[in-house]
């Protein structure tokens, strides 16, 4: 194991690769919180209060059905798209990294 | 023949635990096998630690005989991880050694936060064990026919024996190994339901429409007050990245990329499964009818091991209980593990030893912790005999949302945020929790004072508004330095020991 580093944290938040990551980062998960706990809390709060989706779609399978099962799908699709663009801001990271072992800041 | 198959998954398990015994000398080792678990590996972990016997068996037990609101009601578990995944589980990784208190302690003064953080921790996993024994008491009963007594302390035994020789390793994988199971008898369950219907689900819905009438399809059979639901679903979405026996399994893999990769494969396998929580419920109301059902156990949860009686015979039925089994031990295991992970490393080593005990002191506490926890919640079990603790549950989901999730949150995104803060809003929310549910139908039934029957729509918010007054009442203590290092390690990794 390496001794333990101590690391200029105040110089790595103010590079531009850093807050450049953190842009990015703020941006995804704010988007993001605020589409899914829409899109989750709009379930409840349909099937509590309205009977807009109880109209069938497939036979006896029913709009609000539909909808609740649509959120397993909305779930993982968003983390896909997360993880596309979590990959992409690890290269960002890798890039703060390299440039840290260069300027010798250990 | 459920004996055979209970024997074999007893015996397996305590082949993992004497093989994993071999493997764990260190602290790292005991806590989060000492980093060495694969992403995906960890995923099914993760599904392993949160698909309890309470889904299994109640959700099909409640979509069985309460039709849609039963589905609606397990479409939280998976939402939830998307909190998880996108703004808890890396920052987690990046700071923590092996608990949540590890994070805070970057920025406050660490005795008193890792003190409120450790008593946190045990309550939530303590209800949530409780909550977990006594349901399985009930179900072996129903299942094999043992006392209630000895299933609890069967169970409890078990599980005391995987966390104290095996650590970490030992419950991870019986965790996996339950998780495969668990997956295998739902596929296979659902694929013999939807034999009966020519693999067409609306020939399954029409058929449940003509039986139970259409409105059983819809809402309202089990929510007649919207905000119930709507409060369970805030409990849900903010808990799950509080509890405790989930957070700790982000330490047991080497990066934070192993660890968002976990999150992904934990959310394909709990999805996968709560979807065809329809099948099993929907399953069972048809092919062995709610009588049937009722009959053998009012609330429900003998729903699918009915329906794999009806579907494969004694053989499948004695599966099925085996696999509910494993689901109960691996859930406990992972229970007691991170109430003892809380106990000795952060109570015990940073509070009263100021961090000086040594690598061998540290894993005997935790290991007489694990003992001493797997004990308490056995006594607490074998006294709750008939209760109904299912409200326990929602209970731990409610203190782990309104105590821990805000506390996570501010420390990583609020500059100001100080230990005054993080006390306050741990302790607002892990009290209010308990004394909204003291006061709730829970307990108080018809003269309860506060209408619904999970608190988080008020203690959450009230989590959040104890660490924020907490903060701004007291003087500023934060140390920039010190937030800016939480702020660069918790989005970067940079600086993790390896």
């Amino acid at each position: 194991m390496e001794p333990r580093q101590s690391y200029q944290w105040a110089q790595i938040a103010r590079s531009s690769e850093f807050i450049k990551l953190m842009k990015k980062r703020k941006k995804f998960q704010i988007f993001s919180a605020i589409f899914f706990v829409l899109y989750y809390f709009a379930l409840p709060v349909l099937a509590g209060y309205t009977d807009l989706l109880n109209k069938s779609v497939f036979g006896s399978i029913n709009g609000i059905y539909l909808f609740a099962l649509s959120q397993f799908f909305m779930a993982w699709i968003l983390a896909f798209i997360y993880v596309r663009h979590a990959n992409q801001l690890d290269q960002t990271i890798e890039q703060i990294k390299k440039d840290l072992s260069k300027e010798g800041l250990s | 023949m459920a004996f055979l198959f209970f024997s074999i998954i007893v015996l397996i398990t305590l082949l993992i635990t004497y093989w994993a015994s071999k493997r764990t000398s260190t602290t790292a080792d005991f806590y989060v096998a000492g980093k060495s678990i694969s992403g995906w590996q960890n995923g099914i972990a993760i599904a392993g630690d949160y698909m309890s016997a309470a889904s299994f068996l109640g959700i099909a037990g409640i979509i069985a005989l309460n039709g849609f609101d039963g589905f609606m009601y397990s479409v939280g578990w998976l939402v939830a991880y998307l909190v998880v995944l996108i703004i808890v589980a890396e920052p987690l990784r990046n700071t923590g050694q092996y608990t949540l208190a590890d994070m805070l302690a970057y920025r406050m003064s660490r005795k008193p936060v890792r003190a409120v953080a450790a008593l946190s921790t045990i309550t939530i996993s303590t209800f949530y064990m409780i909550a977990q024994l006594v349901g399985a008491g009930g179900i072996i009963k129903l299942l094999l026919g043992l006392d209630y007594e000895l299933s609890i302390i069967i169970i409890g035994v078990l599980m005391i024996f995987y966390v104290v020789f095996g650590g970490m390793l030992a419950t991870t994988w019986v965790q996996i190994i339950k998780a495969v199971l668990l997956m295998a008898g739902t596929v296979i369950l659902s694929f013999l339901v939807l034999s009966k219907f020519n693999f067409s689900m609306v020939e399954m819905f029409n058929q449940v429409s003509e039986r139970y009438g259409q409105s059983f399809l819809e809402p309202g059979k089990l929510y007649k007050n919207p905000l119930d639901n709507i409060s369970l679903g805030l409990a849900l979405l903010a808990g799950t990245a509080g509890l405790p026996h989930i957070l700790i399994r982000f330490y047991t893999v080497p990066t934070a990329r192993e660890a968002r990769k976990s999150v992904v494969w934990a959310m394909l396998i709990i999805g996968a499964f709560y979807i065809m929580t329809t099948f099993l419920g929907f399953g069972a109301s048809l092919l062995v009818g709610q009588d049937k059902i009722m009959l053998a156990d009012k609330s429900g949860n003998m729903s699918a091991p009915l329906l794999a009686e009806a579907l494969g015979g004694p053989y499948f039925l004695a599966f099925i209980s085996a696999v509910a089994f494993a689901t109960i031990l691996a859930v406990v295991a992972g229970l007691v593990i991170s109430a003892a992970g809380a106990f000795a490393h952060d109570f015990y080593a940073n509070v009263l030893r100021n961090g000086k005990a040594t690598e061998s002191e540290q894993i005997k506490v935790a290991r007489y912790g694990s003992v001493g926890v797997g004990i308490i919640s056995i006594i607490l079990a074998l006294l709750c005999k008939n209760q109904n603790v299912a409200f326990l549950v929602a209970l731990a989901f409610a203190v782990a949302a309104s105590a821990n999730l805000p506390v996570i949150i501010f420390s990583l995104f609020w500059k100001r945020f100080n230990t005054y803060g993080a006390v306050a809003g741990m302790l607002t929310g892990l009290l209010s929790s308990i004394i909204l549910v003291i006061i709730s139908p829970n307990v108080m039934e018809a003269s309860a004072i506060f209408p619904l029957k999970n608190p988080a729509l008020l203690s959450v918010p009230l989590g959040f508004i104890g660490a924020i007054l907490g903060t701004l009442l007291s003087k500023n203590t934060t140390s920039e330095e010190s937030y800016t290092e939480l702020y660069v390690r918790a989005n970067t990794g940079i600086g993790m020991k390896d």
